[in-house]
């Protein structure tokens, strides 16, 4: 079942236009990935699921509701976390929780919610003297509140550190099990393809493409990449021999191949033929931000600041 | 989460519950923005102990008065400037800063909407001012034993008319100021001239003619002269001021409505 449902969305401000041509549907239960660069559009898309803009073109329809329209009975169903939306300095984190479960008729548990996102122990202390992570859980609580329908979470994870990225995404995936419709503006590959069940890469205002994590990176050709230093020079041909391989190439002393299928143990194998060993061997998988580059054609803004240790790709695509 | 009931309309109740629950929040921030409390509630009273205690000639009759001392003719422009400082100081930078954070935006995406916000905060400052106001009155009647208003209904009529306007024109500051800082700036603006026509310095009845002319047409001259015939003459408000208050509220209101941005 479809809980929302974008046809031809079309926005603009002034001479600039924010969203060109965007639909997407959303299937009740999922988390649903909105993945794009800075100014693709994202936010203005969900702002007019929200009912906070009104399309210039093009029909949103939530829960049955035009946003736009129905905006206060969709308010009661529709749990916001902005990407700029904050609360007054001095108001006390017990209080804002309060004062936000006063608004919805059927309130979560406001104190579960605070132990949930670790903020239990700032019940008194004030908005301003929240960190910019603490801040950004107390809106991910405060877009909970309500208990609602669809919680649509504007740049979860941005200024969290990596220990409270991952606290988040075990939250949204909880969040998610109790029925929860989770729409999630990201520009972070990994939390996408972390989170998602389906995603909606935008790029300029357009959907580059609608799909499952993997099924964007078979689009990419999900093609794999071994790459090693031989311990001896192998023949030219010993490699390329192997049906499975695709391309063999030199970059100084490492050898890399590509190809598909199960491609390491093929490789190895084919090297212990010739006596050959494979030093400081890895694997690169094709992954969401090649197919990005392969849909739109050009990089993504990707912040390796917060890529934890150890991510098998290591491409730089700044 | 899953089993939600379909909306309910929100009634009257629930929006006049959550304008209650706004309202003390609003409260509970302006109080704990100690200089907010000390300017809004504490000066108007304070100014005008230290005037009546300190300024030579305060306590001494004046012709210019008709032989009333200037502080029996100081009330009404004290209360002038509790309102002043509520409309033109505070309000516009609190709900400047409001926008200019994001607070109405999310509050927008609620069932309350940011318009809840806007009337609690224009309740707390009305309360503020009253209070500001009263303990000014009961300063002057008590401390320095000037004559209580000889006619208490006009100086109520006056008062709720006067903070209207102003309260309105507050508003207006906070729509063209696209941050707090620029708020609070434009407001200092409105402020000053504001009061120099109230009679801060020099009260109605002993400025030059010119000068008194433009005051009477100004929102706060207009305020204070009004208050003045009900405290100090025991008369009722002249025509004259109650229609310029209410034509300010009128350009106020047009103009809040039109040009107020929550975002």
């Amino acid at each position: 079942m479809d809980v929302i449902e974008v046809q031809n969305l079309h926005k603009r401000y002034g001479e600039t236009v924010a969203v060109e041509d965007v639909s997407f549907t959303v299937e009740k239960g999922e988390i649903f990935g909105i993945l794009g660069p800075n100014g693709a559009g994202k936010t203005t898309t969900v702002e007019c699921v929200e009912g906070l803009r009104r399309p210039d073109a093009g029909s949103v329809s939530v829960l049955g509701m035009e946003p736009a329209r129905d905006r206060t009975a969709l308010t009661q169903r529709l749990g916001v976390q902005l990407q700029e939306g904050a609360l007054q300095e001095k108001l006390k984190v017990r209080e804002a929780m309060e004062l936000y479960a006063s608004f919805y008729p059927e309130p979560a548990d406001g104190d579960e919610l605070l132990e949930l996102l670790g903020l239990a122990g700032k019940r008194n202390t004030y908005y301003k003297k929240l960190s910019g992570g603490q801040k950004q859980r107390l809106s991910i609580a405060l877009a909970l509140i309500g208990n609602p329908e669809i919680a649509v979470l504007d740049e979860l994870t941005t200024g969290l550190d990596p220990q409270a990225r991952r606290d988040t995404w075990t939250l949204v995936e909880s969040v998610r099990d109790r029925g929860v419709t989770i729409v999630l503006v990201t520009h972070f590959m990994d939390e996408a393809e972390r989170l998602c069940d389906r995603l909606a890469l935008i790029d300029e205002g357009r959907v580059a493409a609608v799909d499952t994590p993997a099924g964007l990176v078979d689009r990419a050709g999900g093609e794999q990449r071994v790459r090693f230093r031989p311990s001896a020079e192998p023949d030219g041909e010993l490699l390329a021999a192997v049906p499975e391989v695709s391309s063999v190439s030199r970059e100084g002393d490492h050898v890399v191949v590509s190809g598909t299928g199960n491609l390491v143990p093929l490789v190895v194998n084919a090297l212990s033929s010739a006596q050959i060993v494979p030093i400081d061997m890895r694997v690169e998988q094709a992954n969401l931000e090649d197919a990005f580059v392969m849909l739109t054609g050009k990089a993504l803004e990707f912040d390796t600041a917060v890529e934890p240790a150890g991510a098998p790709h290591q491409k730089s695509l700044r | 989460m899953s089993t939600m009931s379909p909306a309910r309309p929100r009634g009257t109740d629930t929006r006049l519950a959550t304008l209650g629950r706004l309202t003390t929040v609003e409260l509970k921030i302006v109080v704990r923005d100690v200089v907010a409390i000390i300017f809004a509630l504490l000066f108007p009273a304070a100014l005008f102990i230290v005037l009546g205690a300190a300024q030579p000639g305060f306590r001494d009759p004046e012709e210019a008065f008709g032989g009333l001392r200037p502080l029996d003719v100081y009330g009404p422009v004290v209360i002038g400037l509790a309102i002043a400082t509520a409309a033109f100081s505070m309000l516009p930078g609190y709900l400047a800063q409001y926008r200019e954070n994001g607070v109405l935006r999310r509050l927008a995406t609620t069932p309350a909407s940011p318009s809840s916000l806007l009337g609690a905060q224009l309740i707390v400052h009305t309360g503020l001012t009253t209070g500001g106001s009263v303990l000014a009155l009961f300063s002057a009647t008590v401390i320095f034993d000037v004559r209580w208003p000889g006619n208490m209904p006009g100086l109520v009529v006056a008062f709720v008319l006067s903070a209207v306007a102003c309260f309105l024109l507050g508003l207006v500051v906070a729509a063209v100021a696209k941050n707090a800082r620029v708020a609070n700036a434009l407001g200092m603006v409105v402020y000053f001239p504001m009061l120099f026509f109230a009679g801060v310095w020099t009260p109605g009845d002993a400025m030059p003619d010119g000068l008194r002319a433009v005051a009477d047409f100004t929102p706060l001259g207009a305020a204070t002269e009004a208050m003045s015939d009900a405290w100090v003459h025991g008369d009722w408000p002249s025509a004259l001021h109650l229609l310029v208050l209410a034509g300010w509220a009128v350009v106020g209101s047009v103009a809040a409505a039109r040009l107020f941005r929550w975002e």
